[in-house]
This record gives C-alpha cells, sequence and structure tokens, in this order.
C-alpha cells in the first residue's frame, strides 16, 4: 500500500501540487486523472522518487520513502516496475534484452535461468515470438507490453503507470488494460497509473483519484462515477456533448 | 555569469561525485566499457590516422620550408616533427578531433536517453545512472585515448617521411637519422599524461552536457554543440597548464 499525506509541490513559485492526500490500495488498479496540467505527471514522478516533495509525506507500506537511505532506497527501487508513456525501451537492445535488463543488473540468476524468466514474462504479455526484434520493429502496443514485461520481470510489489494507453486504438488500449489489471490482481500488485483514458477510467478503475488544478478534486471508485454529483468529476469524464446525453440517457433508464 | 559558472561546476562535481560510486553489477559495467571502447578506439581509429597523417606531413613541409637556407642540418626536421608531434600535436589534435566526433556523440546519446525517458526508466529500476552511463565511458576513454594518440604520433611522424622523402626535400636517411636524435623518453610521459588529461575533459563534459540536456531536439542540438565547444576550450587551456607543469 502506498499512502500520500499532505503532499505539495513548487517549481519556483509556481505550486503545482497542493496538500495532496491519497491511498493506493494493492491488488487495485489505482487511477490518477486530470486534465492536462492538472499536476498528474508531477505526482507520478514524486511517487517514484524522481521528484522530491517541497512538504509532505509518501510512505510505501510503512516506509517514508524521502527519508530512506541510499541502501534501503535500492531495495525499494527493486519493489517499483514503472510503465512510460513513450515505453522508454532501449533502442540499441532487443526486446528480450530490454526484458532481460533488470535480470542481468540486479540478479544473480545464470543465462538459462534469465532466458526462461524472459520467455515466461514474455509469454504473460502474449509476446511469444518477439525476442530478438528491437523496439524500433515493434507497434505501439507491443511496445507497450515489452514495457509491462521489463516492469514486471523482477516480481515488483509496486507497478506504476504513465499514459499506458497513449497513442494506441481503442481495442489495443483495452487489452492493455485488461493486461495491466489482471497482472496487478494475479500478483497483488500496488498498480497506479496515470490516464486521460475515459474507458480505462470505467473499465479498471478501482480506486480513482480525481486532480484539479494541483488539489484531489474527487476520490471513488469507477462505480460511483455514473452517479456522483462532482461538477469537475463530471466536466473531465463526460466532457463532450455526446457523452453528456449518454450520461443522461443512462440516468434515466 | 558567475553564479551560472558556479552552477554547473558544482552540477559537474556531483555527477562525477555521483558516478565514482560501487558498481550494483561489475559484469555489466565490464561490458559497457568494452563497448565504449570499441566506439571510440576502433571507431575512431580512420579519422585520427588520416588527421594525424596530414598534420605531420604539412608539419614537415613547413620545416624544410623554414629551415630552407639556414645553417641548421636538414636531419633536424626529422627531429622537430617528431618532438612536435609528441609532445603536442598528436595528443592535441586527437583531443580536438575526439572532442568534435566522440564527445558529441556521447552528448547526443545521453541527451536522447533523456528525452526518451532512458533514463528515468533506469532510475527508478535502482540503477545508478551517472556511475552506468558515464563512468564506463570515461574509463574507456582514459584507456583508448592515449592509444589513438600513440599510433597518431606514429602515423603523423610517418606522414612526415611521405611529404618530404618522395618529394626530394629530403632524403630517406636524413629523415631517419632525424627521427632518431636527441629522444628523451620523457615527452613520451607528457604525451601519454596529456592525452589522459584530454580524455577525462571530452568526455565527463560530454557527459555532462547530455546528462542534464532539458527540452526537445534543438536543446539536444545545442547541448551537443556546447560539449564540443566547451571540451576544445578545456582542452587547450589545459594543454597551457599541463605545458608550464611539465616542462
Amino acid at each position: 500500500m502506498i499512502t500520500v499525506q499532505n503532499i505539495y509541490k513548487s517549481f519556483g513559485e509556481k505550486e503545482v501540487l497542493k496538500n495532496v492526500s491519497s491511498t493506493f490500495y494493492p491488488g487495485k488498479t489505482n487511477l490518477i486523472i486530470g486534465r492536462s496540467g492538472a499536476g498528474k505527471t508531477v505526482f507520478l514522478k514524486m511517487l517514484v522518487g524522481l521528484f522530491e516533495p517541497t512538504d509532505g509525506k509518501i510512505l510505501y507500506g510503512d516506509k517514508d520513502f524521502f527519508a530512506l537511505d541510499k541502501k534501503e532506497l535500492r531495495e525499494l527501487r527493486m519493489e517499483v516496475g514503472m510503465l512510460f508513456q513513450g515505453s522508454a525501451l532501449f533502442d540499441s537492445l532487443t526486446v528480450e534484452e530490454n526484458v532481460r535488463f533488470p535480470l542481468d543488473m540486479f540478479t544473480n540468476m545464470t543465462n538459462g535461468e534469465k532466458l526462461n524468466r524472459v520467455n515466461e514474462i514474455l509469454d504473460r504479455v502474449s509476446l511469444n515470438n518477439a525476442n530478438s526484434n528491437f523496439p524500433g520493429e515493434i507497434s505501439g502496443g507491443m511496445q507497450k507490453r515489452v514495457g509491462i514485461a521489463r516492469a514486471i520481470v523482477l516480481n515488483p510489489k509496486y507497478l506504476f503507470c504513465d499514459e499506458p494507453n497513449s497513442g494506441l486504438d481503442p481495442k489495443t488500449s483495452i487489452v492493455i488494460d485488461e493486461l495491466i489489471q489482471d497482472i496487478t490482481r494475479e500478483n497483488n500488485i500496488t498498480t497506479v497509473i496515470n490516464t486521460h483514458d475515459m474507458n480505462s477510467v470505467m473499465e479498471i478503475g478501482d480506486n480513482i483519484t480525481l486532480l484539479y488544478n494541483g488539489k484531489v478534486a474527487w476520490q471513488g471508485k469507477n462505480t460511483d462515477v455514473m452517479d456522483s454529483e462532482n461538477e469537475l468529476l463530471q466536466d473531465f469524464i463526460f466532457a463532450s456533448p455526446f457523452l453528456q446525453k449518454l450520461r443522461k440517457q443512462a440516468l434515466n433508464k | 555569469m558567475i553564479r551560472n559558472v558556479l552552477f554547473h561546476l558544482g552540477r559537474y562535481c556531483k555527477l562525477l561525485g555521483q558516478g565514482f560510486s560501487k558498481p550494483e553489477k561489475v559484469s555489466m559495467y565490464y561490458k559497457e566499457t568494452l563497448r565504449q571502447m570499441t566506439d571510440i578506439g576502433v571507431g575512431s581509429l580512420v579519422i585520427v590516422a588520416l588527421i594525424a597523417a596530414f598534420i605531420g606531413a604539412v608539419t614537415a613541409i613547413q620545416f624544410s620550408y623554414q629551415l630552407q637556407s639556414s645553417f641548421v642540418p636538414r636531419y633536424y626536421i626529422g627531429y622537430i616533427v617528431r618532438d612536435i608531434t609528441i609532445i603536442e600535436l598528436a595528443p592535441t589534435f586527437t583531443g580536438l578531433v575526439l572532442a568534435g566526433k566522440v564527445g558529441s556523440n556521447m552528448a547526443a546519446e545521453l541527451g536522447g536517453m533523456r528525452q526518451k525517458e532512458h533514463i528515468d526508466a533506469m532510475e527508478i529500476m535502482g540503477v545508478n545512472t551517472a556511475a552506468y552511463l558515464v563512468m564506463p565511458k570515461i574509463f574507456a576513454a582514459i584507456c583508448v585515448i592515449p592509444l589513438l594518440t600513440c599510433i597518431a604520433a606514429f602515423v603523423s611522424i610517418g606522414g612526415g617521411y611521405v611529404a618530404t622523402v618522395p618529394t626530394g626535400l629530403l632524403s630517406s636517411d636524413e629523415y631517419i637519422r632525424g627521427t632518431r636524435t636527441f629522444f628523451m623518453p620523457y615527452n613520451l610521459t607528457m604525451m601519454f599524461v596529456k592525452s589522459v588529461v584530454f580524455a577525462f575533459i571530452l568526455t565527463s563534459v560530454s557527459c555532462y552536457k547530455g546528462y542534464y540536456v532539458k527540452g526537445g531536439s534543438i536543446e539536444l542540438g545545442e547541448a551537443s554543440t556546447q560539449a564540443v565547444v566547451i571540451s576544445d576550450i578545456l582542452i587547450l587551456m589545459s594543454d597551457l597548464v599541463l605545458a608550464i607543469l611539465l616542462t
């Protein structure tokens, strides 16, 4: 479980996050949603330690992330996986080498054991025959799956995904969403997803945090979205007139 | 201006400080260092040799012209080409050429990795990116660039021979006699010291500029250019300091 307590973050004069508190649960897909510039990416990067908060705490279990010493931080990092918006696959390495990279760097497994683990993970994300391809040779959806495979190859306790559906068609987005949700439940991972995708919100949003102007504007589950009277949430989720009409029809039924 | 210089100097020292730490996995660092050695060494051999050959040739011809009607023995041309090559031209030209070729490449590589979030991805995995991405480059350069400088010195002296002997400016015996006269092994020490210092400067500055790139392709291009310009200036400044200290 990750607990965020009264986080503030400023860049110079600009305050990006203001008193943000939230809890992200294991075995659930925890979503951070909000408009562009709401502070989602800064929040996610702070959760993984790429930015330090101006004030407040982030607790991984009962450990204060920013109070850990180097050794503890390194141990914790081994429990964290992240899928980046652009997948962040190493261009000069093949799919297999990309997924094997954390194993090479942090484990003492034999080459055979590493290969078995890589194949097992690639099989899990349905990429059985892509071992020798380079990232530039595979589709965006496949790159996301390789990114997921690399993120989970060390069996992390925490998985972070920055806009996993950006640039993907709706069908592929659903495949990626389902994959993330299945992996989260199978391994009881605390998954935090930063997304704009409304389909993701409605389908896999076990625990949703809406950010608006750097503050938490709403928290709840996907099943609460339709009934919520929160204007900011409704403005965001049902942004287009078409979706607003659909919502009205659904509520009238 | 001074504040800006101090800021970059501090951050540069911090990057190097982070880099000099215990590797997560020695074998990974070893592999990366070998890869860098191949890139820097094999990848730069032809250009370094080519430039060295022309520099040696031009130096020999110029000195032969300068000493044409003087009382200085003609074989001194070989001696001058040898010493000027070993003491100054081979290390400095190799450093300047590699700052342009290898330095810009390193800045662009690391800058690209920063922009594509590869560095962030490694950080989140727990990799000390300052160590894994920067130190193998510096170590590889410190090992390989002195060897390239050595090759450059041989080729340059050979270039001097090719430019003067077949053209009749000197006889083969005169040139070879010159290259074997008054040889001081200490000059080789100077050459190697210079090449190690230049290797450190050009790789560390280029890695620094690439590692901290912010923005898009324009900023990446600027970082790459700055890496070369700053490396070149620092190489020439350190050349002066070393010349004073070592002679």
